[in-house]
């Protein structure tokens, strides 16, 4: 990690309130990504990883209430930041894509003309030449004759081609941080694979970090630097990609290993994850809120669990292997 | 959990997290309430005249006061309920299975019977609807049933459309063809798997023009067609009091025409409270 | 011996309304034949076979007409050409719309992508599993009730839960209701659309192993179509890789995965993510596919794209021929191996 972290995040904790109760739905939240760095938060539906994004963003929805912590991003806290200070960080300091690409596009307007918005907006660029930059980032995401594509609307365009115009006018600003929310989910293998390159290139030339959230423990594995394995809105473990890989501590990471197909030479041999994820509107959580499934559980289990203080290697747990 | 508990339930919950959907249903029961029993519970019978007590403002023996052949307003525009929210009712659940109908089946099946619905629905969006209504009930004749019919036949554009594009939608939709394999021809499951499911689309669609048939039905009164006075009516009562607003009573055509904006309100209202209460997928 | 499923030279072509300003659309409508219309190949001449018992795996990239073969197996559609002999009996013969009806109805069945969506909203658990019980074996009353308990907990479905609608239960209890209700009437030939892809890891393994455990008890053979190729490993004896309607190449999972023979194969197996991280080796796929629309007879559908593209590829198409034991390729330069 990097001396200054483009963004740190500490103890961000999030609360939904539903019919049925109040979902806490993150607790203390911690971790931090440095420039140039790529950050993969990974996580089965409902861990939380999601809400992550969408709190830094702050496009939450309405019943959603951020209760504690600061996400410092150049100076600025993004948590406590105004409705207008944020409004002029969103799209030039970061930038976020989607998992649906062609929702989060205009249907009704070209796609060189959206990218060119976005430049008057945020890049300074003045209107004659913003046109032209659009067609050049077309091309700098790797679309095959630029300047007729940037006439063709979001339909006329497949899912991965959408994402890369996505992607362009993510980039359209220079952000410092980006925030991919499943970006390739949906998309074929091979169009992953592509636009993982172009993010990775664009970041490694930009020196922008890059938060990639995912439910694929494989392509966090092969893309990131950095793995956060997210459950129940807990961070349970933080580490470098190749250590967390190959020696997982937190018995969680350890099962989200086994049970990847990837990992495993027969059906057999894949194991699956007792238990399922605990009831987030519960009264009695426990403090590790995986205890109820885990097989390593001690009495220690009981007692607050370590807070994610920034180390290299952050486990929350009591009992790790 | 049995199913009408669940609904009553849920039915429950979204009126106590919504008060506006509750208003609309509270004015919903009084103004089915005042449709049955309204001739019952009146105090002075709507079609008795009193020259003596002609042209009075509202007072505490008559409520809303009285019309130029001294009866009763507020008598008039309570028995008129029925009448009004009975040309409404029936004209909707007549456009209701006409229009839901060919439309579910112009939607799922497509070809001849999506071209012969769709020339309908466009033929009749050609005319401005009311006159189209006006030309229906002058040529049919003056009657109350014809109101029915004008209006339903006014309508069936937006029901045959909104029940087409949702058939259309859901014919290629999982269910459908896991419905096939299980060995549903199409009639079972255009009843079973596609209507059910457009239903309570339908019904969002039958409350919003049940605001609408009743200002037609009115509206047609109020220039002489269909309902014939001295029946009470809210159109035909506006109609009479039109005159005399110049001249300060207010009130003849003021009650009736307020009767009839609070039932449109109410009922436009309910719309997006009964889809809520209807649609499963809601609950939890 | 016999395959239970022999598919032989089956194509789908749908005719559409070519592309292009309207104006040449209007001179091509008054110009040409009708049936000279534009049309997309989506299925293009496909021969394969499952075996008793077998597990075959079908991958391809979304648009390469996976769900267009799909249905036309299990008679959703009409094929264009083709036959889809099923036992002895060639079912291509029998129109879509009345197969429904047909003997042989339940003995193919499906298992849908999404299972949220291919449950009617408005059905509980049981009465998805008991429509297609009704319907093809006739049952009802008490025995109707037994065979949808017995598939129930054959799925591992408790059967508190059948009172249930789709939206009140989890996406893992969703799968197995989709699951329980493909095989109550107790196929012979289960076709597998992506059944997992909408699923978490731990549930995805816990619905695999059910899969697998449901093959051998009851004697089925799985047609297994998935984008996931790590899946496809595990689970297939056999794999068909297929590129935009044709089969490209076909052979044990195992093999074709270790040693891909195709370059499209190749580029596939290259681009799935691995959690040790190697195997990042540059071989991507530059470009888009080639329109489906009226592609030339001659030219290999994955020329332009093909990193070796040679003259004789957009001269000639290459056949699906044999290239080692039990393997088959469609290229002109794999012939002898990788």
């Amino acid at each position: 990690m990097t001396a200054v972290p483009a963004l740190a995040v500490e103890d961000l904790s999030v609360e939904f309130r539903t019919r049925s109760g109040v979902v806490k739905a993150l607790e203390h939240v911690s971790f931090a990504v440095g420039k140039g760095e790529t950050l993969a938060i990974v996580g089965e539906s409902g861990s939380g990883k999601s809400v992550t994004a969408y709190a830094l963003m702050g496009i939450l929805d309405p019943a959603g209430r951020i209760t504690a912590g600061r996400a410092v991003l150049g100076g600025l806290d993004l948590i406590s930041a105004s409705a207008s200070q944020l409004a002029d960080v969103r799209g030039r300091e970061i930038a976020m894509i989607f998992q649906n690409p062609r929702t989060a596009l205009n249907p009704i307007r070209p796609v060189g003309r959206q990218i060119a918005d976005v430049l008057m907006r945020h890049g300074n660029v003045p209107r004659v030449e913003a046109p032209a930059r659009a067609v050049d980032l077309l091309r700098a995401v790797g679309i095959t004759d630029p300047a007729r594509r940037a006439k063709a609307y979001p339909f006329e365009m497949s899912g991965g081609m959408c994402q890369r115009v996505m992607i362009a006018i993510a980039l359209a600003a220079r952000p410092a941080l980006l925030i991919a929310d499943e970006p390739t989910t949906g998309l074929d293998v091979t169009t992953q694979a592509v636009i993982m390159d172009i993010i990775a290139e664009l970041a490694g030339e930009s020196g922008m970090a890059t938060i990639f959230i995912t439910h694929d423990l494989a392509l966090a594995g092969q893309r990131a630097d950095r793995v956060v394995v997210m459950h129940a809105g807990h961070v349970v473990e933080n580490a470098a990609t190749r250590a967390l890989i190959a020696r997982p501590s937190h018995p969680y990471t350890a099962e989200l290993i086994a049970a990847t197909p990837d990992s495993a030479a027969s059906l057999d041999a894949l194991a699956s994850i007792p238990g399922s994820l605990p009831d987030l509107r519960r009264a009695d959580l426990p403090p590790c809120r995986y205890s109820e499934r885990c097989p390593r559980k001690v009495e220690r289990c009981d007692a607050p669990l370590p807070r994610p203080a920034l180390a290299e290697h952050f486990v929350a747990c009591w009992n790790p292997l | 959990m049995t199913a009408l508990a669940g609904t009553v339930r849920h039915a429950r919950y979204v009126i106590g997290e919504n008060p506006v959907t509750g208003l609309a249903f509270a004015l919903f029961v009084l103004i089915v309430f005042v449709a049955l029993v309204g001739p019952y519970i009146v105090p002075i019978d709507p079609l008795a005249s009193d020259t003596v007590e002609a042209l009075k403002s509202p007072s505490l023996r008559h409520w809303f006061g009285t019309d130029q052949l001294g009866r009763d307003i507020f008598s008039r525009v309570v028995v008129a309920t029925r009448l009004d929210f009975g040309i409404a009712v029936w004209s909707v659940v007549l456009v209701f299975v006409m229009g839901g109908l060919a439309g579910v089946a112009a939607g799922f099946f497509g070809g001849w019977i999506d071209r012969i619905v769709g020339r309908v629905a466009d033929t009749i969006m050609a005319f401005p609807l009311f006159v189209l209504a006006m030309g229906i009930v002058a040529a049919l004749g003056n009657t109350v049933t014809n109101i029915v019919i004008a209006t339903a036949i006014v309508n069936f554009p937006l029901y045959a459309r909104v029940a087409r594009a949702e058939a259309n939608v859901r014919r290629e939709a999982g269910f459908v063809e896991a419905a096939r394999l299980s060995g549903n021809g199409d009639v079972r499951i255009l009843a079973f798997q596609i209507l059910p499911n457009v239903f309570p689309i339908l019904v969002v669609q039958m409350s919003l023009t049940m605001g609408y048939a009743i200002l037609n039905a009115a509206g047609l009164s109020f220039i002489g067609l269909g309902v014939r006075p001295p029946t009470p009516e809210w159109g035909i009562m506006v109609a009479e009091g039109a005159a005399f607003m110049v001249s300060g009573e207010w009130w003849i055509a003021f009650f009736p025409g307020l009767a009839l904006m609070v039932a449109v309100f109410c009922f436009n209202l309910l719309g997006d409270g009964l889809r809520d209460i209807v649609d499963p997928r809601r609950r939890t | 011996m016999t395959p239970l499923l022999d598919v032989a030279e089956l194509s789908k072509r749908f005719p559409v309304a070519a592309s292009g300003s309207t104006l040449k659309n209007l001179r091509r409508r008054f110009t040409r034949a009708a049936d000279e219309q534009s049309q997309v190949h989506a299925v293009d001449d496909v021969s394969f076979t499952i075996a008793k018992g077998e597990t075959v795996g079908l991958v391809g990239e979304s648009g390469c007409g996976k769900s267009t073969l799909v249905r036309a197996l299990t008679r959703l559609l009409d094929p264009t050409a083709g036959s889809i002999r099923f036992s002895t009996r060639d079912l291509s013969l029998v129109p879509a719309r009345d197969f429904a009806k047909d003997r042989d109805r339940g003995r193919i069945q499906m298992v849908f992508q999404d299972a949220g969506e291919s449950i009617n909203p408005r059905f509980t658990a049981f009465d998805a599993i008991a429509d297609p019980v009704r319907r093809l074996k006739h049952l009802s009353g008490l025995a109707l009730v037994e065979t949808v308990d017995k598939a129930a907990r054959q799925c591992g479905l408790p059967t508190e839960l059948l009172g249930r609608y789709p939206h009140q239960l989890s996406g893992g209890q969703r799968a197995r209701v989709g699951i329980a209700r493909a095989i109550a009437v107790e196929p012979e030939l289960l076709v597998l659309d992506e059944p997992t892809a909408a699923l978490d890891v731990s549930v995805q393994v816990v619905i695999l192993k059910l899969l697998a455990r449901l093959k051998t008890e009851l004697g089925m053979s799985y047609l297994f179509v998935s984008h996931d190729l790590s899946v496809v490993r595990l689970l297939c004896d056999r794999v068909l890789v297929m590129y935009l309607g044709k089969i490209v190449e076909a052979g044990p999972a195992r093999a074709v995965f270790d040693y891909p023979l195709h370059p499209y194969t190749r580029a596939l197996v290259a681009a799935v993510p691995r959690l040790d991280g190697i195997g990042l080796a540059k071989l991507r796929l530059s470009g888009e596919p080639m329109s489906p629309i009226d592609p030339d007879p001659n030219v290999c559908r994955f020329y332009g794209r093909c990193p070796r593209g040679a003259d004789i590829c957009r001269t000639q198409m290459p056949p699906l021929r044999r290239a080692a034991e039990g393997r088959e390729v469609a290229c002109h330069f794999a012939a002898g191996g990788a």
